[in-house]
């Protein structure tokens, strides 16, 4: 009973006072996955989410950030020319990506899902062997480009994604790496 | 009955096309076009040509275009579905691989209920998706989500599985739950194949039949093979199936597929193809 008032309580206990984090909002999916790797990489603590209802109109992502750091966060946008449609205070809470991978072991191959995503490897060989699920069309245009090919040497599906579809993908990838490489 | 499946192939230069589907030496053949079927849309609109096939009724029609994942392949076929679909005739669509967007998506449903008369509307993959994420869910006659997919219909905040909330976990117990928490909210179209370990065949909320028999575990798997289940049960409808009928035996004939071909994780979809009909076979001998 205790869990479920926790849940159903979130939205009546907002936090009190203003959010020091920050929203960059990007016409495309593709433009979220770029921008995360080049906010990473100069030192941004940065985080995908999903956006507030009020600004949803597909596959959409967003990216919270440290406001403080909005001056660099866009310099660093816009000298990799991407052009945020919107950069705001975060003032409500941000949907939660999936964050449980869910892994079946079949003997010689390993599935693991994230979210809608599923991706299969030959543990003899690393080979990927499968990718299933989803629903947005980079999925089969992602599956082609890895299946057949060993888990390093395949494309990474943040590089070439486009959706959350491809996100949701790019994360089960890194799960196996991560469980096959260590 | 005629029918037309919307969706998309994982080719930028892949033009917008409308025509009649054929199977040929493992090839999907629209007119002159030539579509590899390894899975998504090719895939389905494979299974839904050999099943109709075997149920001897005309192969459907299928509007494609290509769609790598930018998006505006998908939004130029919403554009040209528009506007032709005052001249369709047909009795029913299933939207496939599609990139989700709520105003295309408006402007598709909107026309359809206003210039056809009620054909059957049934949502897979990211149609299916936008058409929870539009609030309309429950103007589509059939949904055919997979346990995940189920989650992200049973959350009501959720504009994608990948935002599905923790709460919510992938526990093929809970789907009766998860199913009863869609209808409550109107996430749910009035029919759910849902696709598990357990499959249910659902309408307004009331479980119909399951199906967790034969039960392949490679399938789960092998990418398309959702794809594969939403074909065939295409087909059924196509050849004037009701709907909850039409799911069970696809149900049916999609696991035994996996039966006669025993794969192995790593096969495709398309090496399931050439059961097909065995399995549709198979599948008649288990009515609901």
């Amino acid at each position: 009973m205790r869990f479920l008032k926790s849940i159903f309580s979130r939205n009546s206990e907002k936090p009190k006072g203003v959010s020091e984090r920050g929203i960059i909002v990007f016409h495309h999916t593709s433009e979220v996955i770029k921008a995360e790797s080049l906010l990473r990489e100069a030192g941004l603590a940065v985080l995908v989410k999903g956006p507030p209802p009020e600004i949803q109109t597909g596959c959409d992502m967003v990216i919270e950030f440290p406001i403080i750091n909005q001056l660099q966060a866009v310099d660093i946008l816009k000298r990799h020319r991407i052009e945020p449609v919107q950069v705001a205070a975060v003032q409500d809470y941000l949907l939660e990506p999936v964050s449980l991978f869910n892994v079946k072991d079949f003997g010689d191959f390993l599935m693991v899902r994230a979210a809608n995503m599923k991706i299969t490897v030959d543990k003899r060989d690393l080979v990927i062997v499968n990718v299933s699920g989803g629903g947005c069309p980079d999925v089969p245009f992602l599956a082609e480009q890895m299946v057949g090919k060993k888990l390093l040497e395949a494309p990474e599906p943040a590089s070439h994604g486009q959706t959350l579809c491809g996100y949701s993908l790019h994360l089960a990838y890194e799960e196996m790496k991560r469980r096959c490489l260590g | 009955m005629s029918w037309v499946i919307v969706g998309t192939v994982p080719d930028d230069d892949f033009p917008l096309i409308f025509g009649q589907v054929r199977v040929e030496n493992g090839f999907l053949l629209i007119g002159e076009h030539r579509v590899k079927i390894a899975r998504g849309t090719p895939a389905l609109a494979a299974t839904a040509c050999l099943a109709a096939s075997e149920l001897k009724v005309d192969p459907p029609e299928v509007l494609l275009v290509g769609d790598a994942g930018k998006g505006s392949g998908s939004r130029k076929l919403y554009a040209h579905l528009v506007e032709i679909i005052p001249e369709l005739r047909t009795n029913g669509f299933t939207f496939h691989y599609l990139q989700p967007d709520v105003y295309w998506h408006n402007q598709v449903l909107w026309a359809i209920q206003k210039k056809l008369k009620r054909p059957c509307l049934v949502a897979d993959a990211g149609f299916m998706y936008v058409a929870k994420m539009s609030g309309f869910a429950a103007d589509y006659d059939l949904f055919t989500p997979d346990i995940g997919e189920m989650c992200f219909l049973a959350d009501e905040t959720a504009p994608h599985p990948f935002y599905t909330r923790g709460f919510l976990l992938e526990d093929e117990s809970r789907v009766e739950e998860y199913i009863a928490r869609a209808y409550a909210e109107k996430n749910a179209s009035r029919h759910l194949m849902v696709k598990g370990a357990k499959d249910f065949v659902v309408r307004d909320d009331i479980i119909l039949s399951t199906v967790s028999e034969p039960n392949v575990e490679a399938m789960e798997a092998i990418g398309g093979t959702g794809d594969s289940l939403t074909g065939i049960i295409t087909g059924y409808l196509s050849a004037g199936y009701e709907i909850p009928l039409a799911c069970h035996l696809g149900a049916m004939a999609n696991r035994y597929l996996g039966l006669l071909a025993d794969p192995n994780p790593a096969f495709s979809v398309a090496d399931l193809l050439p059961y097909l009909g065995e399995a549709m076979k198979k599948s008649c001998k288990y009515p609901m």
